[in-house]
């Protein structure tokens, strides 16, 4: 009998997730989803604000709790599952690598443009300094073609990644495309490769899947679906699919199933489903975070939130530009006025 | 009237875009352009264009300091820790572009005139150029608890020195919205873009003033006028669009084009940094000449 195929699954429901609850969360929620999380044998566990160490701000949204509270929790709750911290260089710095480093993080995920990874040496060689497992983040990859993606997944194995995640921040890439970009990075990088999916156009399942089939052995997912925009691939039901795939997790089904129904449900603000203008943040190409930033601007510009995305995506904005949500949507509103 | 003489340390991007403004300074008189590389195109141009162009480095220009009295460093901020040692012992003062931060932290329209007999000055980030004039418009109406300034430059402007030391740019940013700025608390963010064609810069600047002293009215105008003064020595300086007040929050987009000189205009980011180090020589000219 050959051994079972296995993949390691990362949960980020208290990272990606925090943008749905607008970066709300309390230290109790934390733990109890932690405690869960540990019990259920998820391997990893992300922990930040939405946008990485250091992410509270007027322009992303304040944390509720500091985050390095979160991750105390979440840490304190662990035995099993080890707790990882995003970092987005340019939001986050060394300092604050550091402090979750000190507070017991295990793993550091360094994230930048797809095109720009270069601004992630520092971060890296010091996560790996400070004894991390350390993956390179590589955001929007629907933005670049597969060759482009490898040329910098190589030079985030060349600042000593050990993993190199190939990240679909918009939820914009097509099955095909995630087959094309991870078999190339199978191809040429030595590293393991891992996939971040976004649902906004219904097809996280299906690109994690077509990931895991080209070589990705590093996965994301969330619970309930709790992420930014549609949300990521949940992390139940994947759990679900891969053991009738016979792809090994080492996750408890029955009790993910649990943990998302009766402790993540019942704090979600309103259940996480692929709106209007999630859909059209996949359709688009625009960083899902985007999508709850861009209601509120609709609303006071009033306009439609769908104008104002399709005008950013045209624009080729990237992840973190939140200020040009509220910039387009005034000047669209001026325009109107002229009409 | 008699123009005081000035170097160029370093003959990149930055050291040639300074070249190029300094030959159309009425109080400046350029002199030398110091590099380590004599085939590099910022040497070859100032020769091209009677300068002095010295290409043994610092040693080199300490054999004729009489050449200058005041040096711009545009080489790096580790070679500036040894070039700052250096010219203060010759006697020279130094406008330090590179981000060391050694000096004292200069925004031309906010603090440069307390600090004119300073010997070494350092102008902080491009981002801290661009906003840290409008923290002050705030901050001298309404007292400014918290300032948060996010700036996006285009990746074709953003050289290998930034991008391997990131973390400089926010800490230093933010420390100098707080000191020069005024702001209680600073945080600074920085985004690269890759779009082509590539995007100008631009920043967005949040302020929150202290509970109940909020004056719309006056803030608006000292922003107005801010911008009018940083387009005194940055022509490209502008407002995206009206601020936007609510609550106690003020944000404020700016844009900056650059003027084209050596680099390409999209590169506002280093334009505004020569075009304030510039100022900054040009106001230590007058004071070294009234004295």
């Amino acid at each position: 009998m050959t051994e079972r195929q296995k993949v390691l699954l990362t949960e980020v429901a208290l990272r990606d997730g925090s943008h749905a609850l607008s970066h709300q969360y309390t230290v109790q929620q934390v733990e109890k989803i932690a405690k869960g999380l540990n019990e259920a044998k998820v391997p990893y566990i992300e922990v930040a604000h939405g946008d990485g160490l250091a992410g509270s701000s007027l322009q992303y949204g304040r944390s509720k709790t500091n985050e390095f509270e979160l991750i105390e929790a979440a840490v304190a709750v662990t035995d099993f599952s080890k707790v990882a911290v995003l970092l987005i260089p340019g939001i986050g710095t060394v300092k604050e690598l550091k402090q979750a480093q000190q507070l017991g993080a295990k793993m550091a995920r360094i994230a930048t443009h797809v095109t720009e990874a270069d601004v992630s040496a520092q971060h890296i060689y010091a996560a790996k300094e400070l004894g991390m497992e350390t993956v390179g983040f590589l955001m929007m990859s629907h933005m670049a073609e597969p060759e482009k993606i490898v040329e910098q997944a190589k030079l985030m194995e060349s600042y000593g990644a050990d993993i190199v995640y190939v990240v679909d921040s918009a939820g914009a890439l097509l099955p095909n495309q995630v087959t094309t970009r991870i078999k190339a990075m199978k191809e040429n990088i030595g590293v393991e490769i891992g996939f971040h999916a976004h649902n906004n156009l219904s097809l996280a399942m299906a690109n994690t899947l077509a990931a895991i089939e080209a070589g990705a052995t590093r996965i994301d997912g969330s619970v309930r679906c709790l992420g930014a925009g549609a949300g990521n691939t949940q992390t139940e039901v994947l759990v679900g699919v891969l053991d009738r795939m016979g792809i090994e997790t080492g996750v408890d089904f029955y009790k993910m199933m649990d943990l998302a129904e009766d402790v993540v449900a019942p704090i979600l603000p309103v259940p996480q489903e692929i709106t209007k203008n999630s859909l059209v943040l996949g359709y688009a190409g625009v960083y899902s975070s985007f999508a709850l930033h861009a209601q509120r601007a609709a609303e006071k510009f009033n306009l439609d939130a769908r104008d104002i995305l399709i005008e950013l995506g045209n624009r080729k904005v990237v992840g973190g530009q939140e200020d040009m949500i509220v910039d387009v949507a005034a000047e669209l509103a001026k325009v109107k006025t002229f009409v | 009237m008699s123009k005081v003489k000035v170097a160029i340390l370093g003959s990149g991007n930055i050291g040639t875009d300074l070249m190029i403004k300094l030959g159309r300074s009425d109080i400046l008189e350029l002199t030398t352009v110091i590099g380590i590389d004599a085939n590099s195109d910022g040497l070859r141009r100032a020769k091209e264009l009677g300068y002095v162009a010295i290409d043994t480095g610092i040693d080199g220009f300490l054999e004729q300091a009489e050449l200058a009295d005041i040096v711009f460093d545009a080489t790096s901020a580790k070679a500036h820790i040894h070039h700052a040692k250096a010219l203060k012992a010759a006697g020279k003062k130094v406008i330090d572009m590179t981000p060391a931060a050694v000096g004292k932290l200069i925004v031309p329209p906010v603090n440069l005139k307390e600090h004119l007999e300073a010997e070494n000055i350092n102008l902080i980030t491009c981002g801290g150029q661009a906003t840290i004039p409008m923290v002050h418009a705030v901050n001298r109406v309404s007292p400014v608890a918290y300032a948060e300034i996010v700036a996006t430059i285009s990746s074709k402007s953003a050289g290998p020195g930034t991008r391997a030391n990131i973390d400089e740019f926010t800490e230093t940013t933010s420390r100098a919205i707080q000191e020069v700025g005024g702001a209680k608390k600073g945080k600074a963010i920085i985004i690269l873009n890759p779009a082509e064609p590539p995007i100008l810069m631009r920043d967005t600047v949040y302020t929150l003033v202290e509970e109940g002293t909020m004056k719309e009215e006056e803030i608006k105008a000292s922003i107005a006028d801010m911008e009018k003064t940083v387009q005194s020595y940055v022509p490209g300086y502008r407002l995206r669009t009206e601020p936007i007040i609510d609550g106690n929050q003020v944000t404020i987009f700016i844009e900056v084009e650059g003027a084209g000189d050596y680099l390409p205009k999209y590169s506002g980011n280093l334009d505004i940094m020569t075009a304030a180090g510039v100022k900054v020589a040009e106001e230590f000219a007058r004071n070294l000449i009234t004295q």
